[in-house]
């Protein structure tokens, strides 16, 4: 059997592990544009800030690809995929015949076409090892760094350089930090904690031109720069799939097997849609632990088995200077709010069960509530009220109990 | 492969097994140097309410959802039991976001921690297990 992944990340290392459980004799080839090892993106903002080395943010130790025999080609991006013939063609003139392939590209950052962006000289985007080392490389103590994007990545972003430059301004269309995760009373006390640590927010207003050296807001507020980090959003890398003739939506489409629409192509991670449980869509969920899952599931079925991934769900562990959050699932339903200084909970039901969650400060057992809400637990089956007050496996019945920590954990 | 498992009807409530575990993980070979005047943080915990008590630490399932959810491959794992390397940690707790037990928690100093069997640390053997009073914690084939 000939496996070919196109992509070296965390879906990529998914499906490698996933095929190696029961397939250990195919030959299995990974195509990545990148020219590392196969590294943990989200952790690029820790290597700035020092918390982790070049080394340790490996995803997998130095010897995973010789170790589950990998042919790795590196600094080679897949151009074309002829689904008929199945074949993919690199951009080194080579061509690979597989008998499954998997689509684990990725995603990209999405720049906005703004006036005058082209002139500015240090202006860099923060998705990959690349990015990082380059826009460390112009960091100076003195420098003044203008954000655009309030979200994940723009502000994990400020957090990696918070201690390298002089000023950071962080720009948002959004009328509150991290919308894609938070509501406005968690966001406002996420806010106030960075600001803390000298970050300014521009919330409600856009860049509307940029000169080399600064940026006109629709406002008319004008702010100067040194450097500009664009992190307005990422946009699934679908091109490859779609111009092979397969399904794309907002990502690439699959079905809980993760198999594309086209004969024995898989897609998993941020290029592909998955099932969300809780929403009942099919939508993409750029999350690494749901590449990695994906990704894993892809390949049990590409070796012959027969595995559903059908858990899929939004959720998020982030921190920023020292304060965590954890969110999971949608908010669209009946909330019930805690506040405590420094703290922020709020729960989220739906047609009697558990639909989502915030928790910002205090995130102890939150994983309780996750599996709640991946699992669909009637909340009539615990007591809700004790589960509410703090996540506890004392809110289930003995008998549930039994079973959790009395037999082998699935 | 052998696990910890939990029978709730003999549970005393006694956390002992809280104090062996820390104490087992101190690294310290004399348990009063170990834990007199330190609040201790184990890595298996008691839940009590009215009469009902028992204790929950690692599951190391079947399908590790820490594991997998992992973003920097810090934990992993081996034999059946699963590890973390806190070297590689950073601390972005995805693995108490995914845990269905909340059996995986911080450690105290910027990573996390969770059972690990005691297979790292010099006792080789659950050290909740070996000072439960009442076998509630007991250490076996299922």
């Amino acid at each position: 059997m000939e496996y070919v992944i196109i992509g070296n990340s965390a879906a990529a290392v998914g499906c490698i592990e996933g095929i190696r459980k029961t397939d250990t004799d195919g030959r299995i080839t990974v195509v990545s544009s990148e020219p590392f090892h196969t590294y943990s993106r989200p952790l690029i903002s820790y290597l700035l800030c020092g918390k982790t080395t070049e080394q340790k943010m490996k995803y997998r130790p130095d010897c995973f690809y010789e170790n589950n025999g990998i042919d790795l080609m590196t600094g080679v991006t897949a151009k074309e995929i002829d689904a008929k013939k199945k074949r993919v063609a690199l951009d080194n003139g080579k061509k690979l015949s597989y008998d499954k392939l998997l689509i684990a590209t990725g995603s990209s950052p999405f720049v906005p076409p703004i006036e005058g962006l082209d002139s500015v000289e240090k202006s860099f985007t923060f998705m990959s090892l690349a990015d990082a080392k380059a826009l460390d490389a112009v960091l100076t103590a003195d420098a003044s760094v203008l954000i655009m994007g309030a979200g994940l990545i723009g502000l994990k972003c400020a957090e990696g350089i918070a201690d390298k430059v002089g000023h950071i301004t962080v720009v948002d269309l959004a009328d509150k930090i991290l919308p894609s995760i938070l509501d406005a009373d968690g966001a406002a006390i996420v806010q106030s904690h960075i600001e803390k640590s000298g970050v300014e927010f521009i919330l409600s207003d856009s860049v509307q031109t940029f000169s080399p050296r600064s940026a006109t807001l629709k406002s008319g507020k004008v702010i100067d720069f040194d450097i500009l980090v664009v992190a307005v959003g990422v946009r699934p890398n679908t091109a490859l799939a779609a111009g092979a003739g397969a399904e794309v939506g907002r990502g690439i489409v699959t079905d809980t097997h993760c198999r594309t629409t086209l004969n024995d192509v898989y897609a998993a991670g941020d290029c592909a849609q998955s099932f969300d449980v809780v929403t009942g869509e099919n939508r993409v969920l750029a999350l690494l632990p749901n590449a990695y899952m994906q990704g894993e599931c892809a390949e049990i079925n590409m070796a012959g088995g027969d595995e559903l991934y059908d858990y899929a769900i939004a959720m998020n562990a982030i921190g920023f200077f020292g304060l965590h959050i954890i969110t999971a699932g949608s908010y669209d339903g009946e909330a019930r709010v805690k506040r405590e200084e420094g703290a922020y909970k709020k729960l989220v039901t739906k047609d009697g069960c558990l639909a989502g969650y915030i928790l910002v400060g205090d995130v102890a057992r939150a994983g309780i509530y996750t599996s709640l809400i991946r699992d669909r637990v009637p909340l009539d089956t615990i007591d809700f009220e004790l589960v509410s007050e703090n996540p506890q496996l004392m809110a289930f019945s003995r008998v549930q109990r039994d079973k959790m920590l009395g037999g082998v954990a699935r | 492969m052998k696990r910890v498992f939990v029978n709730e009807k003999w549970c005393l409530g006694c956390h002992l097994c809280e104090y062996n575990c820390a104490f087992a993980n101190s690294g310290k070979s004399d348990m009063v140097d170990a834990l007199k005047g330190v609040k201790i943080n184990p890595r298996i915990v008691i839940e009590e309410k009215n009469d009902v008590c028992f204790a929950v630490s690692c599951r190391h399932c079947e399908v590790p959802l820490c594991v997998k959810g992992c973003i920097t491959g810090a934990l992993t794992k081996e034999d059946g039991v699963i590890t973390i390397d806190s070297d590689r940690c950073v601390g972005c707790y995805t693995c108490i976001l995914s845990c269905p037990y909340g059996a995986v928690m911080p450690s105290g100093d910027g990573v996390v921690q969770k059972c690990e069997l005691c297979v790292k640390n010099s006792w080789g053997h659950p050290a909740c297990v070996t000072g439960c009073p009442n076998a509630a914690i007991v250490f076996e084939e299922r």
